[in-house]
């Protein structure tokens, strides 16, 4: 089962480093890592998307905690999350072809951001599935390039009702 | 080589030191020497090089007792003894480069023993970092697995409190080694040392006091259980705790059994005491645990060679798991009632909440294993039987000295044989099992504890790995003692060959040089027993020498460690019963 799992981490130098040393070491499986700044210089956040059972995602949640670096964890399993990936995707798309791509593009809410004269650069961003999906449907063309984050995520305000009124849990 | 100063980091540095001094700017090795000595540190032990001068020069005037090993493995392995021995924290400094590069295997014995030491290393000049400079080797990256926590200093601003943090970090918590990186322009950059300077460690957090409602719920475990089992380890040692785990166990009437590093933690001459369990402890404990309807774990960690067979680990048991690092609990064993803080305060709070009850019925049963299955030998033998040479050695202590061990069989007969009474009186490495720490740790233990007697207990292989230290014994005048049970095999692995690899002894010979020979020609006393009659009066030698002695038996060559649970196998399933029976 996959589990996406967000950590406050020191911003310097290292920290990634002993964080990707730690999974290798301990052989945990990560699926996707995402670093970036967040609202305060001193901190980053790293969101790792990780595969295995509760246990596995236990001991993986104990030992980011003990790594000195690491501020704070959490595991959003079983609440509701926003969950975004963002990709980039070159697409074959002869003159001919464009429009049944420009349309798909329309379809999946995603963005054209560079056109050539015979691929179109597309932004897409969502939930994994989407990415997915969009990827899938790009086959019959031709897909020259991918490029793509990997997970980030941010829990849910609402907590009302346990259904929220748009789902993307994974 | 080594000792050579990098060319960069000559005359240039010593000149903006001498700087430094007539300002009220301070340069980075006093920084560091400044710090040390604010952390208490009296002692320390490492080896010179190129960048570490202007750190070794702050160093020569230093009110610091320094001892320079022949190897920086011996100068970490000393440091990591002097921890256990004493309870402060070990330091070494080491060179860039080979010099840092030979910390690791001391460095992750430090690590899987939970031992305080801070290591402090050169590295190049700032800016030749990444160049592959000559020495120059990433040594934070190579021991980021191995540490505890570690960084490289950039800034000579941030020098004084990431040393503070790593006195800090390393003897809190869990404790473990610390090494902080100081490039050599570093340790010649000055700044204002004005005022005290704050830690800032914003994810480093310990918790000790434990959740009272959990204390509560073990005592009323413990209060209920029929068949109940405390399992002890070094944990308790590290956190002083072994007055109030009497107390417990006391007061409760629990059997105690301990680990390896746990031996010392309990008396082993109580009648509560299981003496230790695991791949080669006693069979009364393996028993014990496998029977137990209530297993109390504290400062334990549930070792692959404690455990054996986990799915049929102490099967019918509730399991407590008293511990100080989160991240043991529920790792190999699913625990039911955990306790996350310090054993003292834990353990403290505990014995308030059990109470006595007699378990006549339990303490029957366990009485039956230790008559039926003792650790025993062949005394009729006309060889030396390693187990006798140890029994001797206790004896003819009275059981007061302080062990060191090699890594092996010699370490299991020290453990099995020599018995135990007080905490910090074994030091042995147990985690990693690092061959040839024996005797630098001896050297360690012996300059923590001046008075003390102490005693490497070490296989002939084992020793062969470090006994360049014993002229760092003889140079500081340490009288440590080393009695080598020698046997001229890798005595451990020849054991597993005959068993399981059809007695094919492949490599696990070396030929071996007089030892007592080689002791002389160091500077110490060598001394050879190859008969057993002259076993304990080979020992009184050794005891009566004001100098380092080595005393090389000649043992019995395919004695073997019994009992022994193979791997994979679980702890009632061990091999040797019948032998220890007949002898018993």
């Amino acid at each position: 089962m996959k589990h996406i799992i967000s950590a406050l981490v020191e911003n310097k130098p290292g920290v990634l480093a002993h964080v990707a040393g730690m999974f290798a070491a301990r052989a945990f499986n990560i699926d996707s890592l995402v670093v970036g700044r967040t609202e305060d210089p001193e901190l980053s956040r790293m969101t790792i998307v990780v595969i295995g059972d509760d246990r596995v995602v236990e001991q993986v949640r104990k030992q980011l905690a003990k790594v000195v670096p690491v501020v704070k964890v959490q595991d959003f399993a079983g609440q509701p999350v926003v969950a975004r990936d963002l990709m980039l995707i070159a697409v074959s798309a002869t003159p001919e072809k464009r429009p049944e791509v420009l349309s798909m593009v329309e379809m999946f809410k995603a963005k054209v951001v560079d056109i050539g004269q015979k691929l179109l650069m597309v932004e897409v961003s969502g939930p994994e599935r989407k990415i997915e999906a969009f990827i899938d449907a790009c086959r019959p063309y031709g897909i020259k390039s991918v490029a793509r984050t990997g997970t980030i995520a941010m829990p849910r305000q609402v907590k009302t009702d346990s259904r929220p009124l748009i789902t993307d849990n994974r | 080589m080594k000792s050579k100063s990098c060319s960069s980091a000559g005359s240039a540095d010593q000149s903006s030191i001498k700087a430094g001094l007539s300002t009220t700017l301070k340069a980075g090795a006093q920084i560091i020497v400044d710090t040390l000595i604010e952390q208490g540190v009296d002692t320390m032990f490492g080896y010179l090089g190129g960048v570490v001068l202007p750190l070794f020069d702050r160093l020569y005037d230093a009110p610091i007792n320094f001892i320079n090993p022949r190897h920086e493995q011996g100068g970490c392995h000393m440091a990591d003894a002097y921890a256990r021995a004493s309870g402060k924290v070990g330091v070494v400094v080491a060179t860039s480069g080979p010099g840092a590069c030979n910390l690791v295997t001391g460095l992750a014995t430090a690590m899987m023993d939970s031992v305080p030491v801070v290591a402090i290393t050169g590295q190049v000049r700032t800016e030749l970092i990444g160049n592959d400079a000559f020495q120059e080797a990433d040594i934070t990256g190579i021991t980021r697995p191995i540490t505890k926590y570690n960084c490289i200093v950039k800034d000579v601003e941030d020098l004084a409190r990431t040393v503070r943090e790593a006195f800090y970090i390393a003897s809190t918590g869990r404790p473990g080694p610390v090494l902080v990186d100081v490039p050599v322009d570093i340790e010649v950059a000055r700044c204002k040392t004005d005022g005290p300077v704050e830690m800032k460690l914003p994810g480093y957090r310990v918790r000790t006091k434990g959740n009272a409602r959990q204390i509560s719920m073990v005592a009323k475990e413990i209060n209920k259980a029929q068949q109940p089992v405390l399992y002890v380890g070094g944990g308790v040692i590290i956190a002083n705790a072994s007055e109030e785990l009497r107390a417990v166990a006391e007061k409760a009437h629990l059997p105690v059994t301990t680990t390896l590093l746990g031996l010392g933690s309990y008396d082993q001459s109580r009648p509560e005491s299981l003496d230790m369990l695991g791949m080669h402890g006693a069979a009364y404990a393996n028993y014990a645990v496998q029977e137990c309807d209530l297993l109390i774990a504290v400062g334990a960690r549930f070792d692959d060679r404690v455990t054996g067979k986990l799915k049929a680990f102490a099967p019918n048991a509730k399991i407590i798991h008293i511990d100080i690092d989160p991240s043991s609990i529920s790792k190999n064993v699913r625990v039911d009632i955990p306790v996350v803080g310090d054993a003292k305060i834990i353990l403290a709070a505990l014995v308030k909440e059990v109470e006595y009850h007699e378990r006549k019925r339990w303490f029957k049963k366990i009485a039956e294993w230790k008559n039926k299955f003792p650790f025993s030998y062949d005394r009729d033998s006309t060889t030396i039987k390693p187990q006798y040479v140890v029994e001797e050695i206790c004896r003819l202590t009275e059981g007061r000295a302080i062990i060191t061990t090699g890594v092996g069989q010699n370490q299991m007969w020290a453990a099995q044989f020599y018995r135990f009474s007080r905490p910090r009186q074994l030091i042995s490495s147990g985690g990693l099992g690092t061959m040839g720490y024996g005797l630098p740790a001896a050297i360690g233990a012996q300059v923590a504890k001046p008075e003390a007697l102490v005693i490497d207990i070490d296989g002939d292989h084992s020793f062969n790995m470090t006994m360049t230290e014993l002229r760092t014994a003889v140079e500081n005048k340490l009288p440590i003692k080393v009695c080598i049970l020698n046997n001229g095999y890798m005595g451990m692995v020849r054991q597993w060959q005959e068993l399981f690899y059809n007695k094919r002894y492949s490599k696990s010979y070396l030929s071996n040089p007089d030892y007592a020979a080689v002791a002389e020609a160091l500077g110490a006393v060598g001394i050879t027993v190859d008969k057993k009659g002259d076993v304990p009066k080979g020992i009184k030698k050794m005891l009566g020498v004001a100098r380092p002695c080595v005393v090389d038996f000649r043992i019995e060559r395919e004695e073997n460690v019994w009992p022994m649970v193979p791997a994979g196998k679980s702890l009632n399933e061990m091999d040797g019963l019948d032998i220890l029976e007949s002898m018993a």
